[in-house]
């Protein structure tokens, strides 16, 4: 295969030999006539699931189509908080599988994605998000995982720099699942590609699918710009463009897609050790690796598929900077860019069949994507692989919205541009 | 992006709350549960022009039907809801 294992000893040796041996970290396939799993889309998600198809479930005659690059979509563009603080019974095992999935990740596919367990800290402002914290906090607990409940002391011990006494939205507290953290996004997509090709997948870039063949009711391969390409089950992994690609079935979804904003400022000295978000407005924080304040805050509400946001959220999310750490108003933007997101109608993802015979779906992931990469993959791939929904995902069905069992964790209902 | 609202002229996005895709219909009241879910639940989310409501809250409360790519964000026309609206033509033609 194309690239050997990673290791200190690989990296001593190549040292001696100024580099010149590393390979490409996977091959650049060309489609085959057929195979036995094509999975549509090579962004995390797609790439996860390729990867414990071959590595779990023994099925490796796989191939991930990716119409641009690995790397280039929403994978690349998160603020790479990975979480497992929900709340409502159909996602609590679900992310905290993914968690696990995390912890042991570089260890399993050899690549070091940089996964720091730097904790996650959920500020609260007033007694009732003081209640809700804690009825989340035992929640998680009743599901072993992790939740500290933090007075203010013990927050201003860890960032003494917040705004603590401000006049209307004081910080009297925080959830922190110490557990939570970081992962270097790019590397997770790069980890699963090389992993999943060193199992025999096929990652065939720049080839975009421009058609679904059905055939009495049966999926029996996909149309793309690199030629037709047979295979016995398609499963669809490209959220944000997950309507586009199911209409090409004949599907409706239960999403719309839009667009969310992310910020990221120049280096700075370590100060923020921990993801920190305010609870009196949507912002979150935390600080890169290479001193970055990464940032961001809500979606921008509109339907979009133009990875760009607008200054009103700009606006709207540097003023929920300003008014809890008032010192990063002196950092400078570096960069500023937008994502698409699969908005589904409650707040959460679909990892399913469909109508269709042999076409799978995994799509719906909110602004909340990145987090549940590895259990994603897991479950699709164990979809895929048994027909059947892997046990920590049986609620993120297609059809719950119908039958009204929607998993709605922010109480918002069936708008998406509240969730 | 800003919006030319027929009745307060171009405005910024602060003053518009967005409801989403404007040509929906809603179904009779006694209309299968299958068309009730669909209406409520499913999108066509088209990738180039949509049709949809924003509302004019910081301005004249007015609701409005915008003609928007959603590739480009680029805003072919507003109009007001309601006298000419579908939504409107229907309503006569159940009555």
């Amino acid at each position: 295969m194309s690239s050997e294992r990673y290791s200190l000893f690989s990296l001593l040796r190549e040292s001696l030999r100024g580099h010149t041996g590393w390979k490409p970290a996977w091959r650049k396939a060309s489609p085959q006539a057929a195979y036995d799993i094509v999975i549509v889309g090579g962004g995390g998600h797609g790439l996860a699931t390729a990867y414990y198809l071959a590595q779990r479930y023994g099925i490796r005659r796989v191939a991930v189509l990716e119409k641009g690059w690995i790397g280039n979509g929403n994978i690349g563009r998160n603020t790479t908080i990975v979480r497992s603080n929900y709340l409502l019974p159909g996602n609590t095992p679900f992310y905290e599988c993914s968690m696990k999935l995390w912890e042991g990740l570089e260890q399993d596919i050899n690549y070091n994605a940089m996964v720091s367990q730097r904790g996650v800290l959920n500020l609260f402002h007033n007694d009732a998000q003081r209640n809700a914290y804690i009825r989340r906090g035992n929640a998680m607990r009743l599901h072993d995982i992790d939740a500290e409940l933090l007075d203010a002391s013990a927050v201003r011990a860890k960032l003494p720099f917040l705004n603590f006494d401000d006049a209307r939205f004081p910080i009297q507290g925080g959830l922190l699942q110490r557990r939570g953290g970081t992962v270097r996004h790019d590397a997770v997509a790069w980890g699963y590609a090389r992993a999943a090709d060193k199992l025999g997948v096929d990652i065939i870039e720049n080839c975009e699918v421009t058609g679904i063949t059905i055939t009495n009711g049966r999926v029996t391969g996909v149309e793309t710009s690199r030629g037709p390409i047979a295979a016995s089950k398609v499963g669809l992994a490209c959220a944000g463009n997950s309507s586009r690609v199911a209409a090409m079935a004949g599907l409706r979804l239960p999403i719309e897609s839009h667009v969310l904003q992310a910020f990221v400022t120049e280096g700075l000295k370590p100060f923020i050790d921990c993801v920190t978000t305010f609870g009196a407005g949507h912002f979150y924080i935390s600080q890169s690796d290479k001193g970055g304040l990464v940032f961001g805050g809500d979606i921008d509400g509109y339907n979009s598929y133009a990875q760009r946001g607008n200054m009103p959220v700009v606006e709207d999310v540097v003023e929920g900077g300003m008014a809890l750490m008032p010192r990063i108003g002196r950092a400078r933007l570096l960069r500023q860019w937008g994502g698409l997101m699969d908005m589904s109608m409650d707040g959460s993802p679909i990892i399913d069949r469909t109508p269709v015979d042999q076409l799978y779906l995994n799509a719906g992931w909110c602004y909340g994507g990145f987090k549940a990469t590895p259990a994603s993959g897991l479950c699709f791939a164990h979809l895929l692989a048994r027909d059947e929904p892997h046990e920590v995902a049986t609620a993120y069905r297609l059809d719950r919205f119908g039958r009204g069992a929607v998993i709605d964790e922010k109480g918002m209902g069936a708008q998406p541009n509240l969730h | 992006m800003r919006l030319n609202c027929p009745h307060c002229g171009e405005r910024s996005l602060e003053e518009f709350t967005y409801r989403g895709d404007a040509t929906l219909r809603r179904p009779a009241a006694d209309a299968s549960a299958k068309s009730w879910v669909d209406y409520v639940y499913l999108r066509d989310n088209p990738a180039g022009r949509h049709e949809e409501y924003w509302y004019h809250g910081a301005g004249c409360r007015a609701w409005l039907v915008v003609d928007r790519d959603t590739t480009t964000h680029r805003v072919h026309s507003v109009r007001a809801a309601g006298s000419t609206s579908e939504n409107t033509r229907l309503n006569h033609e159940h009555a």
